[in-house]
């Protein structure tokens, strides 16, 4: 049923809803974050953080993904996004700049190591 | 993995697994990663569907797509393959940039019996110029059809390769990534000297 927060597209869509509560509302994360960024804890947390950005912090003590973050919280990637935007903000994880997917569409170098790791498996 | 500073991160790579409802998408990303495939979900606005109009909620209105992903670490190269399993609903992971941007190409499943489920993601990657293959998932009670049937009534390039494959099996789906990778070299510009 279609409630007061929800607004039907369609059947095959399903209920539009609100943009997440857990992010009181913000849905831009402040810090450029995709799919695969790495983040990964600093070990300086801040003592103010709630229970939803605390499991986000224990899923980031060896450097992991977004969308794997996303994936064990059971958030949206979206919602991740802000959380882990939030604790970039705060100290308590950083980026881990990894050398970015798109830049390296045609390069020759990857695809080919890329092919040789796949024949040794 | 342990972590240290003074490390380089791995070069973080993706290629998509896109087809219809139901043609082994999950099953092909499962059999070639080497974690259990793992799902979540995004948000995506109403307006990056450019639909307008959606009176209270106005534009910050969302819609769910569920997605699934696994991945593939190679610690020669210091490479991580991620494989994104696109939604069923295809209509909306069309208009998700992000799942495609930056994406080194794509494997687009099809079934025979119902090869029209995959003229969408064919086309989308046509048209965004991600190269891609054709895998023919073999369902047991599937009619075989040759590939070169299938690229006909797919009206593909005769460069577009077209693969038989087994979802299920992981030497059949690691098979077909490399064939993916092989055909991308092939496109690739050729080293400067
Ligand atoms: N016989 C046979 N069955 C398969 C094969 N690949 C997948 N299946 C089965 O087909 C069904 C659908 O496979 P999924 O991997 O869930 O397909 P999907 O593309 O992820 O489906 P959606 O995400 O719902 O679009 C499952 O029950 C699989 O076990 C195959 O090669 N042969
Ligand atoms: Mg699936």
């Amino acid at each position: 049923m279609a409630g007061d927060d929800e607004v039907w597209l369609d059947d095959e869509a399903g209920p539009l809803i609100r943009p997440y509560t857990v992010n009181a509302g913000r849905t831009r994360p402040t810090v450029e974050l995709d799919l695969l960024s790495l983040v990964v804890t600093t070990g300086r947390a801040g003592s103010d953080v709630d229970p939803e950005h605390v499991k986000a912090l224990e899923l980031c003590h060896t450097p992991v993904s977004v969308v794997e973050v996303a994936a064990n919280l059971r958030l949206p990637v979206m919602v991740t996004k802000v959380l882990l935007a939030d604790l970039v903000d705060c100290g308590a994880i950083v980026t881990w700049a990894s050398s970015s997917s798109s830049s390296h569409v045609t390069d020759r170098v990857l695809l080919e190591k890329l092919l040789d790791g796949l024949q040794r498996i | 993995m342990v972590y240290n500073e003074s490390e380089v991160p791995p070069t973080q790579v993706k290629i998509l697994i896109a087809g219809g409802f139901g043609v082994g998408k999950t099953t092909f990303v499962g059999a070639a990663s080497e974690i259990e495939p793992l799902s979540t979900e995004e948000l995506i606005t109403a307006a990056s569907m450019g639909i307008d109009n959606l009176s209270r909620t106005g534009d910050k209105s969302t819609t769910t797509v569920a997605f699934d992903f696994g991945r593939i670490t190679i610690h020669r190269h210091d490479i991580v393959l991620y494989l994104f399993g696109t939604p069923g609903q295809e209509r909306f992971w069309f208009m998700w940039d992000e799942l495609s941007a930056g994406a080194l190409g794509a494997i687009v499943l099809a079934d025979t019996r119902r090869l029209q489920d995959c003229f969408a993601a064919v086309d989308f990657f046509e048209n965004r110029g991600i190269p891609f293959l054709v895998a023919v998932n073999e369902f047991d009670d599937a009619f075989p059809y040759e590939p070169g049937e299938v690229r006909a009534a797919l009206e593909l390039d005769a460069r577009v390769p077209i693969l038989l494959c087994d979802a299920r099996d992981t030497a059949s789906a690691m098979s077909v990534l490399r064939s993916l990778v092989q055909h991308l070299l092939a496109a690739a510009p050729a080293p400067s000297v």
